[in-house]
């Protein structure tokens, strides 16, 4: 499947793409709003972090991966592994907010919603026509959406 | 002015932040290398120091909102024809500093511009032009030494078979070659995209001084070696990896000067490359020290070419001086098989203001001059004229090589290609952009992924406006072009700058 895989030697570290994937999902689609009123006010928040230590700079979120501990983990069946896409799939209705996919996940790629008992994954914006927003809005090609043996 | 020195305040630029739309993500903050930028923890939001700013527009590029404005700094002197602010603040800060005035790229004053003043023929009616969309157009090039005559034997069955030996020749797809810019004045990531680029266009990229690091040996066959009065770098294997050589005698930005790279850029890879200590200053002296007449000159002309067994031509480069001509003359006589010349407006990496702004003259005259001279001493197939320093477009170009350029040189239009916006802080090794700099933090900017296609992408660009330009002259070969003065006209000029120039008034 075709995954969003970093490239943590051209990462300029500007979070750009944080600011992408909070816009990508936010109701109002439009960065201003969603960076000053959803984020605080419902908690909006990135799927993507980018973590920095000295001169290198590397962009994560949810690798989907073929065997995904957080899908083993998760004692509601709120996360899935969705067969035809190859995408670990979330479904925000059956979390119960037990934390036990953020102990699991060997990349630390999910993150808990800052207001709601819920967690914050990479969905690959599946439903947006462009592609991954963070691919689409990275200044320097260091994010890229590929297939990779 | 609270704890700074009286004359803070007159700096260059302002920061307008647009309140409506900034959102304090500090974006702005993370991509200023000069910390023009900064977030106010007291008061939870992205300020910023006007007076830090150098006008490099990243953060303008960068800013996710486009919030941010820089601008020239409103303030104004009093009106004074002679005391222009530049010079007022010039003498403020060596007040200060009771040091040389260092600046980067090409000079920005107002040196007249001959291709403004120079404009194109095209065919009506009496000649054709041509469609370069369905008609073939011939763009390639071969810069090296062409013989005065041929011969030709016949083989067995009759067919006439070429007796002259030829001279070895750089084959370039377009007439056109990344100049040169060290490795360590620029870091590695451009390096390797100029190298890809220039591979993938069939030309040529110019080392620089700064020697060739071993990966991009494999781009030897689209590389053109130097070997400048540091002889940074230079060994056999050197002299031996690329299409050409090329002997830097003077830099358009600073004729008569040296260069010195800091000892901050050179870091590992650059001390390696260089053949220089870890951090030490790498210095090049103003002349070489071995050249100090044409007989000179003509020695390490031949000892290149007995170095690399004479398979590929020696360019010799130099500033665009007073006496360009008969210099040049001298040069084609001690054997060079190229003459590049930069001309007064040519970009450069750190050069003390003063020389870059007074001294030399435009590559326009120089050019001129020379093919003329090369011409009127019937030597002029003996070398092929490259020239460098400011050509901005691809009418440029093409002016050019009416006026008698074989190939020009290209380097500040590459460098605008990926980013850079003339801000002239190259010699601070604080690029925002990530081109002027080694720091590992800014040099990433450079992703040679995007930096190659860009270069490319230019050069693929002018390619097509240079084919237009020709079809419409009625040629359909660059070769047509080469030396063809009566292509061009004058707008404006007077009779002495018509005469040098070779080229009649429009009208006429
Ligand atoms: S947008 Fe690209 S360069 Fe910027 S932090 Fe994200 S991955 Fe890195
Ligand atoms: S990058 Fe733009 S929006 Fe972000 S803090 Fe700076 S000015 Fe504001
Ligand atoms: S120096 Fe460049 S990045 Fe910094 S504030 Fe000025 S324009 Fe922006
Ligand atoms: S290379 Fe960098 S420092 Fe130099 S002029 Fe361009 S943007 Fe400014």
């Amino acid at each position: 499947m075709k995954r969003v895989y970093p490239n943590k030697d051209f990462c300029i570290g500007c979070h750009i793409c944080e600011l992408a994937c909070l816009t990508a999902h936010s109701k109002s689609k439009d960065l201003i709003l969603a960076y000053t009123v959803e984020r605080n006010e419902e908690g909006l928040s990135s799927c993507k972090h980018v973590h920095e230590g000295g001169p290198t700079c590397v962009a994560l979120s949810c690798r989907h991966c073929d065997e995904p501990s957080c899908v083993a983990a998760c004692i509601s069946g709120a996360l899935q592994k969705d067969p035809e896409s190859g995408r670990t799939i979330y479904d925000r209705e059956k979390c119960v907010g037990c934390w036990s996919c953020l102990m699991a996940c060997p990349f630390g790629a999910i993150a808990r919603h800052p207001l709601e008992n819920k967690i914050v994954k990479c969905d690959l914006c599946h439903d947006r026509p462009g592609g991954p927003a963070c691919v689409a809005a990275c200044p320097n090609m260091a994010l890229k959406q590929e297939e990779r043996s | 002015m609270l704890f700074q020195p009286i004359n803070r305040n007159y700096h260059d630029f302002s920061i307008v932040r647009d309140k409506d739309l900034c959102i304090n993500c500090k974006v702005c903050v993370r991509q200023c290398s000069y910390e023009a930028h900064y977030w106010d923890e007291t008061r939870k939001k992205v300020m910023h120091d006007n007076s830090k700013c150098v006008g490099c527009h990243r953060c303008e590029a960068l800013c996710p909102t486009a919030a941010l404005l820089i601008q020239k700094k409103r303030s104004d002197f009093k009106d004074n024809a002679l005391w222009r602010p530049e010079f007022i603040k010039y003498i403020y800060k060596q007040a200060d500093t009771g040091g040389v005035l260092l600046t980067g790229m090409g000079s920005p004053v107002n040196i007249p511009i001959y291709w403004d003043k120079l404009l194109l023929d095209a065919s009506q009616v009496t000649n054709p032009s041509i469609d370069p969309l369905r008609e073939p157009m011939e763009l390639k090039t071969f810069l090296g030494s062409k013989p005065s005559k041929l011969e030709f034997s016949k083989t067995k069955d009759g067919s006439p078979k070429l007796k002259t030996k030829l001279a070895p020749q750089i084959e370039l797809n377009y007439p056109l070659m990344f100049s040169a810019m060290s490795f360590g004045s620029i870091n590695f990531n451009l390096h390797i995209a100029m190298a890809r680029a220039a591979t993938e266009l069939g030309i040529c990229y110019n080392t620089g001084e700064g020697g060739l690091h071993k990966s991009l040996y494999k781009y030897g066959k689209n590389t053109i070696v130097q070997v400048a009065s540091g002889r940074f770098g230079v060994h056999r294997d050197f002299l031996n990896a690329g299409a050409g050589i090329e002997i830097k005698v003077g830099q358009g930005a600073k004729p008569g000067i040296g260069g010195h790279l800091p000892g901050e850029k050179i870091n590992e890879m650059v001390s390696e490359t260089r053949m220089v200590p870890l951090g030490s200053d790498a210095i090049s002296p103003a002349p070489h020290h071995d050249i100090y007449s044409i007989e000179d000159l003509h020695q390490l002309i031949f000892a290149l070419k007995e170095a690399s067994e004479y398979r590929v031509p020696v360019s010799v480069k130099i500033a665009a001086v007073h006496n360009v001509a008969a210099i040049a003359s001298g040069i084609v006589r001690a054997g060079a098989d190229i003459v590049a010349i930069d001309g007064v407006r040519g970009g450069t990496g750190a050069a003390p203001g003063m020389i870059r702004d007074n001294v030399g003259i435009p590559i326009e005259l120089a050019l001129a001059a020379v093919d003329q001279r090369l011409r009127d001493e019937g030597i002029r197939n003996r070398a092929s004229v490259v020239a460098a320093g400011g050509m901005r477009c691809s009418a440029d170009v093409v002016k050019a090589i009416a006026l008698g350029a074989d190939a020009c040189y290209i380097a500040t239009s590459a460098l605008l290609a990926v980013g850079c916006t003339l801000c002239a802080k190259c010699y601070t090794g604080k690029c925002p952009w990530g081109i002027a700099t080694n720091d590992a933090r800014l040099a990433k900017r450079q992703n040679p992924d995007v930096a190659a296609k860009k270069m490319v992408n230019l050069v693929h660009a002018w390619g097509h406006e240079i084919e237009e330009m020709l079809g419409g002259m009625g040629l359909n070969s660059i070769e047509s072009l080469r030396g063809n003065r009566d292509k061009l006209r004058a707008v404006g000029l007077m009779d002495t700058e018509m005469d040098i120039l070779g080229v009649k008034h429009a009208g006429r």
